[in-house]
This record gives structure tokens, sequence and C-alpha cells, in this order.
């Protein structure tokens, strides 16, 4: 293990390190453009040019190993004058429009301009190489040239990682320029990467450009839920919209990528269908309820349903969209109704998928779902038969589109059967025409809970947004549905219930809440 | 030096036959290196005559040879370097279009020597004739047993591969060398790791060039103490000079290592015509700083070129007289360097286009340059110098700073003026090339 001083500290690192990972690893920053921790190694842009002692010429960091009593240099003059050099250089040829460019606040050419620069242009507008701005080069990425720094972070993306290779260098010196191959178009599942790992306003998301400057946007860490592989991502989110997800490094999740799909999904959780207030069946219509009202009669209902009729005359389905907490509440509301449970994890016959991130199961909680008893496929069928025999004396649907997942006129010929149907969702689905109550959830942007990925790895969500209108938190409204049956006190928060959770299920017994961190924790045996 | 080793193609008519070339002594090196030599042994021969690079680093090449791991697994590949493109250079070329086999047999006893079995030729995209003439010298080679399986029966086994570039200077940069070889854009790698062990498709590779690998015949036949008591010491042997410019007789001259440059210009190229003054030298190529009139006084080996301030480089003499704007040579050498960096690293890309604006600016701005533009230049280089992965940026500011520097008040001049002082030249194309 090799010891080396950087800036006049004294750090000790793993071999085979280069001296910009040492440096990170002691919390000094070297600046970078063309080094990326999930590309290889294409030393281009010099900025990271560092003095080391006994070595003649200034090194590039990203390149240089560490070796036990290296010497290294990160503010000396002569390191100084070589980041105010290479970032003169990088500038002589930018168009410096700033103002009208969607970079602006999250652009490494400012941030190091000001910590490093701050000189005067010594070229001319006039004098400036020109080159071609605002081209869509796909469904997602524009491309401006002027702005490009040529680190070929993007090209080597798309040679490394989606082996696509649609975007190229061409031309030479000045007059390079990143440009798609002929009769290529940047459409490969992944292509929003290259805007996230662009430090510059090359690239940049045609679904996000001009829609909001980023300093004005607030950032909360979560998990994306348009699959089950539980990519770590951050919503950028501002006066409860939300405006773009990306990807947040977990090498044991999804490195520093993230799908096209999962970055568009933030859509589907602000979409039109969404339910605003809880509402109970009235005379001929559903009417508009306070929540006490409507957690009351659907308690009321299910439980003189329970009461009356035989072990097993409520079905309660959950669905693999749920949350570990949700699933978990629901297990003890069919305990206190002594009802029959089926879980349901149900995804778009013939999905994308592939063997990087994108799964074939586009439920975020499948795993969690199994491991806590409800992975039976066949039990929903059952519970259908049932409701269609005329069994079944009340349903509980959770986050379930039962008509779009099976045949839509054998549920719905079962549904008219059941004389209490509770439907609990986000959004309106075709179910709901069927129900008695129906009870607004808030989505995983907008509450706190966990998923328990495809390998098992149970991740943190965090609060991003407010629920609209009357939406409430699952945790919150199940465990007031638990309590009013009696099945126990509702717990104060996302945390209580998992710990609750946690405390009963075996295969997340060692697990805390608060311990899950920022990159999730795996269950036992995963 | 009376006799022509390296240039005997000016002595003996179609040298480049192979009947011609056997008869006059061709391929006996090749036969005692195979049947008398170990591959160890060719090295230590190489390595003790003190041979060095002719490319233009001038690295000791038996010491490059002995970079190679001693055990692998992969195959050890040799490439050789004809992508001659150093302006002022023309010495290669020579070889290969007049005397291949003489550069063959360089090529296939350097192969025995490092345990090669697929040597690699890449040839200037350009050089069409020698191109052809080389793929005519390695099917005659085949055919008569030099090549191939079992070369003269000794077990050994060679194929050498003929490899057209297509035009860019970058490419005779070794490691721009060898991912162009391997199909890919021409871009010079970082380093470490070296060629010699991470190399053409990740394999161990020595690159050398025609010049230095055309003298590994006659170290065989003549022995290093041969080869090592031409010139200096320590940068012997015979060497090839391209002269050009401003001299009566331009043209390729073979000469010991150390010959003076003064006697260069005046007795072998004749001097310069009109009798006209000497205004100034380029010794090894348009990326080498230029002498002034008053240094020409310097033996032409590395050493000593290194030691009076410029380097040897490609041996590219270029001879300028009075009638010469300084200003336009740094002009025309800077588009030049402009048009061929390939535009990988920062300073490079950026500087090298940068450099020839503002030197534009002096020759052609009609008054838009000012005395401040002087000394920007000499920023601008400084900036270039020592911060890029390859040696291009280094060998547009090299240049650029040299002239600068020893013709400053040509430069001021210049820009007090407004225009060039000395007789209307036509300006060299704004437009790239390829743009």
């Amino acid at each position: 293990m090799p010891t080396l001083e950087i800036d006049g500290g004294k750090v000790d690192v793993a071999d085979g390190l280069t001296v910009l990972q040492a440096a990170e690893r002691a919390g000094i920053e070297i600046p970078h453009y063309c080094w990326h921790p999930g590309l290889t190694i294409a030393g281009n842009c010099r900025m990271c040019l560092v003095e080391i002692e006994k070595i003649p010429k200034l090194q590039i960091a990203c390149n240089t190993r560490v070796a036990d009593g290296m010497v290294v240099h990160t503010t000396s003059e002569k390191t100084k004058a070589a980041q105010r050099a290479v970032l003169e250089f990088l500038l002589i040829n930018h168009p410096i429009d700033c103002p009208v460019c969607d970079q602006a606040g999250e652009c490494k050419l400012q941030e190091y301009y000001m910590d490093y620069d701050r000189q005067r242009s010594r070229v001319p507008l006039p004098a400036k190489v020109r080159k071609k701005k605002a081209i869509p080069i796909g469904p997602l990425v524009m491309l401006d040239q002027e702005r490009c720094i040529l680190c070929a972070r993007c090209t080597r993306f798309l040679d490394e990682v989606t082996h696509t290779s649609e975007l190229a260098i061409y031309e030479r010196g000045d007059h390079c320029e990143i440009e798609l191959a002929p009769g290529r178009v940047l459409d490969n599942p992944y292509s929003g990467n290259v805007v996230d790992i662009c430090p510059v306003g090359a690239l940049t998301s045609r679904d996000f450009r001009f829609r909001a400057r980023v300093w004005y946007l607030e950032r909360a860490e979560s998990v994306c839920g348009a699959c089950a592989n539980g990519c770590n991502i951050e919503i950028y989110h501002r006066e409860d919209r939300i405006f773009r997800f990306q990807p947040r490094q977990n090498l044991a999740v999804n490195q520093y990528w993230m799908c096209d799909n999962g970055r568009l999904s933030y859509r589907d959780l602000q979409g039109e269908g969404r339910l605003m207030q809880p509402v109970v069946r009235g005379e001929d219509e559903f009417v508009g309820s306070t929540w006490a009202s409507a957690i009351g009669q659907a308690a009321g209902r299910l439980a003189d349903l329970a009461r009356d009729g035989d072990p097993g005359a409520v079905g309660i389905v959950v669905s693999a969209q749920a949350p570990n907490e949700e699933v978990f509440l629901l297990r003890r509301l069919g305990a206190a109704l002594g009802a029959r449970m089926a879980g349901i994890s149900w995804s778009p016959p013939g999905a994308f998928h592939d063997d990087f991130l994108v799964k074939a199961d586009k439920n975020p909680n499948t795993s969690g779902l199994r491991l806590q008893g409800l992975g039976d496929a066949g039990a929903v069928d059952d519970l259908i038969r049932a409701a269609a025999a005329g069994e079944l004396r009340a349903l509980v649907l959770h986050r379930t589109d039962l008509t779009a997942w099976r045949d839509a006129a054998a549920v719905q010929a079962a549904l008219e059967r059941v004389p209490c149907l509770v439907v609990i969702d986000t959004d309106r689905r075709e179910v709901a025409a069927y129900a008695d109550v129906v009870l607004p959830l808030a989505t995983y942007a907008e509450c706190d809970g966990t998923f328990t990925n495809h390998a098992g790895r149970v991740q943190r969500f965090h609060t991003a947004v407010a629920p609209p209108a009357e939406a409430r938190p699952g945790w919150a409204v199940l465990g007031e549905l638990v309590a009013r049956l009696g099945g126990g006190e509702p717990p104060a928060s996302a945390a209580a219930a998992f710990d609750a959770l946690a405390a009963e299920c075996e295969a997340f017994r060692d697990l805390r809440y608060d311990a899950l961190g920022a990159e999730g924790q795996p269950v036992a045996g995963a | 030096m009376a006799e022509r080793l390296l240039l005997r193609c000016r002595d003996i008519p179609d040298l480049r036959r192979l009947d011609v070339y056997v008869a006059h002594g061709g391929y006996e090196a090749t036969r005692k290196a195979l049947t008398t030599c170990s591959p160890e042994q060719l090295v230590g021969i190489v390595k003790t005559s003190n041979l060095r690079g002719r490319g233009g680093a001038g690295f000791p090449t038996g010491l490059k040879w002995s970079f190679l791991p001693k055990q692998t697994a992969k195959p050890v590949y040799l490439a050789v370097n004809a992508d001659e493109s150093e302006p002022g250079t023309f010495k290669d070329r020579l070889i290969i279009e007049q005397d291949p086999h003489q550069l063959l047999e360089g090529i296939i006893i350097s192969a025995y020597a490092i345990r090669c079995h697929t040597a690699y030729i890449y040839i200037r995209g350009e050089f069409a004739l020698g191109a052809e003439r080389f793929e005519a010298a390695i099917a005659e080679a085949r055919q008569a047993g030099f090549l191939g399986k079992n070369v003269l029966g000794t077990g050994f086994d060679l194929d050498v591969w003929v490899h057209r570039g297509a035009g860019a200077y970058i490419c005779g940069e070794e490691t721009g060398l060898i991912e162009s070889l391997e199909g890919k854009r021409g871009y010079p790698r970082i380093k470490p790791p070296f060629p010699a062990t991470h190399g053409l498709f990740g394999c161990p590779t020595i690159v050398n060039n025609v010049e230095t690998l055309a003298c590994v015949p006659h170290i065989v036949l003549r022995g290093a103490d041969w080869f090592r008591a031409i010139g200096p010491e320590k940068s012997p042997g015979p060497k090839l000079f391209c002269v050009s410019g401003h001299v009566v007789r331009p043209g390729t001259y073979e000469l010991p290592m150390g010959t003076p440059l003064r006697e260069i210009i005046y007795d072998h190229a004749g001097g310069i015509p009109g009798d006209r003054k000497l205004k100034g030298v380029i010794p090894g190529g348009a990326s080498m700083p230029v002498f002034t009139a008053d240094e020409i006084d310097v033996p032409m080996d590395m050493d000593s070129v290194q030691k009076a301030g410029s380097f040897l480089g490609s041996a590219g003499i270029m001879v300028m007289d009075e009638t010469v704007c300084m200003v336009w040579t740094a002009l025309v050498i800077a588009r030049f360097f402009h048009h061929e960096s390939c535009g990988q690293c920062t300073p490079c890309r950026e500087g090298t286009g940068w450099l020839e604006k503002v030197l534009r600016r002096l020759e052609y701005g009609e008054g838009t340059a000012t005395a401040a533009d002087v000394d920007l230049l000499l920023n601008i280089a400084g900036n270039m110098m020592g911060t890029t992965i390859c040696a291009l940026s280094d060998a547009a500011a090299m240049p650029a700073r040299a002239f600068v520097t020893k013709y400053r008040a040509e430069f001021e001049e210049h820009a007090a003026l407004g225009r060039c002082p000395f007789r209307p030249i036509a300006e060299p194309s704004r437009r790239h090339a390829h743009a």
C-alpha cells in the first residue's frame, strides 16, 4: 500500500490507483474533463496536469499510477499555470453563449473558469472557429459542436458501454467535431447518458432543455421504478413538479448509467390520470369524500363482510408496484381480515429488456413481494375464479390494473359479483369503475420507502415532491386502515413500517431503514 | 566517406531488382545473421553498435528492442515506420523506391532478432511508387526464400505486409501509426503502457524507422565496432542528410554522422546560389528550432545539434537565404502543424490554430497585429510545450519560439509596419484541405 504526499498531506492508498483517484480519496479535487470513472482513460483534455517531484514534465493525474514516496503538488505555480493555459486553450474557440446555453449552472467550463482561470480572452470573437449548432442527433439528444471540448466521453461511452458507436470525432485539429456516423441516429436505449457525462453544453437533453435553469432545481435521492433493476437516480424537482431523472452512482446496481425508458418515466408519475381525492360510491355516482370518512367506510364494510362471511371471504391483491412497506401493511390488513392474499407482478408481454440494465420485469418490487410470501402467480387467478363463483364478499386491489393484466371480460364479470371493491392506487384505472371506495396514493417520488430490486437489494427512495391534491403515502393510508380493523398501531413513518417488517420477516431481519444508506443493502441470502 | 552504403543505389543501376541486389552481395547479411547468430546476439550487436533511431527522436535501437518482454505468449510485431512526412525530409522514400531489398534485409534480420514473425511496413499514402516497388520486392524475396516459411532453411518464419497510410502526418508518431495500422483514427496513445509491451493489437511491438533498419544489415556484415567508429561514438554511423532550400545542389547526401552543417551546405550542397547571404537553417525537419547563419558550425550528430539548441530530428536541412521572410516561414510551418494536429489534446488542438492566426495577422493582417502579438506567440508556444500526449505540440511550438526569439526584430518590424517588409509573397491558403 503506497504512501504518497499530496499538497503536503500524507495519503495511503491502494496500489494501482491513479494520482487523480488518490487525491479524490484525500478530498482534493484535481480538475478534469475527459476522465470518467466508468470509461477508459483518454488523457486528452490535459486539465489534470499536476506537478510531481522528480519528474521534469507535468503529468496527467488521470493516467499516472501512484507510487510510494511520490510527492504531488496540485496547487503549485507550475500546476496552476498549466490549468490556466489549458482553460484558455479550451475557451479560445468556445462561443461563450452561456446565456442561451442549457448547460449553464452545471457546466464544467464555467466552474473551472471561475475556480482556475479568470483571465480575459485574448482571442477576438470573429477569429473563432465556427461549427454547427443545435443539431438533433437522436430523440433525446441535441448537439452543439461549437461548445464541444472534444473530451471524447460520449464517443467512449458509445464505444465501450453500449457498443453502438453512433458518434465519432471527425476532421482534425481545431476543426475536429463530434458527429453522427453516416446514416446513424443516436437512438440506442441508453442514449441519454451522453448528456449526463458531457461536461459542457455540447450535448443537451431535448426533453429537459430550456424547461428550467438547474440552479432553481432541488434534488432528491431515489430509485427508478420503471423496472426491476432499481437504478439509483436523482429526481430534479421544483415546486412539486419533476423536471428530470438522472442516474446516481451505484456500482452494485447501475454503475453510472440508466436507460432512456427509465429516464423518461418521470412523466408517468405526473400524468393526467392521477387520483386526487378519496371517493366513495353514492346512490348512482362517485362522490368525493374526506380521508376519515372514506377509510371509515372501507374499514367498516371490510370488517362487516369478513365477520359475516367464511374465512377467505375477503381477497387482497398486491402488485409488485407496491413498496416493501405497503406490502407489509397489506399483509397485516389481510391477517386482520382473515383474507386471501395474492401478489401480482405483471409486465407487458414482449417488453424491451437486455443483458445490461433493462429488465423484462417492469415492476420495481417483485422481489420484495416474493420475499414477503406473495409470489404465487396462480393466486390471483384463483381469486378471480372465486370472485366469479360468488365466493368473495370483498376485494382490495392495491396498485393493480387487473382488467388490463388479465382477460378484461372475465375480470369485469368477476368484479360485478363482488359486493365490495376497495381500490387503492395512484392512478385511475379500469377497475376503479367497479369500486365502492377509491383511495388515492402517492407515487414513489412523493413519499419515502423502499423497493427490493431483482437481485434482492433493498434501496430507499426519498420524497421529492408532494402528492397531488389529497393523495397520501401508502404506508400512512394502509397503516390507518389496519389500525381501524384492530390490526395494530399505525406506523409513524415509512421507516417505522420498514423496521416493523424487518422484525417480522426473515429475509429483512438484518436490515434497518436508517442503515440502508444511499446505495441500499442486500436482503439475507441475496 | 568515399563509400556509399545506404545510397548504393546511386552507384549501382537497377539495384532495386533482386538479381542485381544479390549480385552485389545482397542477402549475405541475412544469411549471416540467421545462420550464425542467435536473436540475443543480434540484439547485443545492435546495442554495441550504438545505432540510434533515424526517425527523429534518436532513441538507441538495441535498447528499444531490449524492452520487449522476455517471455510472452503473444506474437511480437515489427512495424516499419515509412510514413516519412516531416517537411524537408526525403531519405526513406529513396531507400524504399531505389533499394527496397536493403530495407527488407534490415526487416528480416531485425524481426529475427526480436522473435517477430509478422512485420508491417506503414508507407506514407502519397508514396504510391514506393508501395508498388516494395510490394514487388516482397514478392521477389518470398519467391527466393528470403521471406515466408522457413527463411533460408533456418526454420525462421516471417511475413511482411505493406500498409499504406491515408495522408496524416500524425501517423508517423509511433502509437498513432499503431492505431492507424489497427484501422482506427490515427490518435497517439497515452503512455504508459509503451508499445514494447502493449503495441499493435495489444501485443509487444517495435516501431523502427526505414533508415534505421537499413543500417542493420551493414552492422551485421561489418560489425558493431566498424559502425561505432563512423562519427561520434555515442551517435555514430552513416547518415542521410536531406538538403533543400537555397542551395546550389539540393538533394539527399550520405555522410558520416557528425559532418559539420557548414560543410554540408557549402561543400556538398554547393552553397547559396547567387552569392546571397545565408539567413537561417532548419537542421532537422520543420519541427526543429532554426539556426541562424552564425550557428552553423555544428557537427550534425544527435548530441551536438541538441547541445547547440536544436535537434537532428529527421536530418531535413532547410536552407534560407537573406530574401526569406522569417514571419512568413514561421507561418507556413505553423499552418502545417495546425493542419496536421490530430486534435486530441487541448493545447495542441487549440494552440496550433492560434499560432497560425497570430502569425497570419503579423504577415497579412494589414495593420491588425500589434507589438504584443510577438510576446503572445512566445506565450502560446510556451503553454503548448510538454503538455500533450505526443510530441506534435512541441513540434509546432519549438520552431515558432525559435523564429520569434532568433529573428525578433523582424517580427517587431512586421507589427510596427502593419505589413511584411519583404517582397509580396502569396498568402498560404486559409482553407483546410479537408474542411
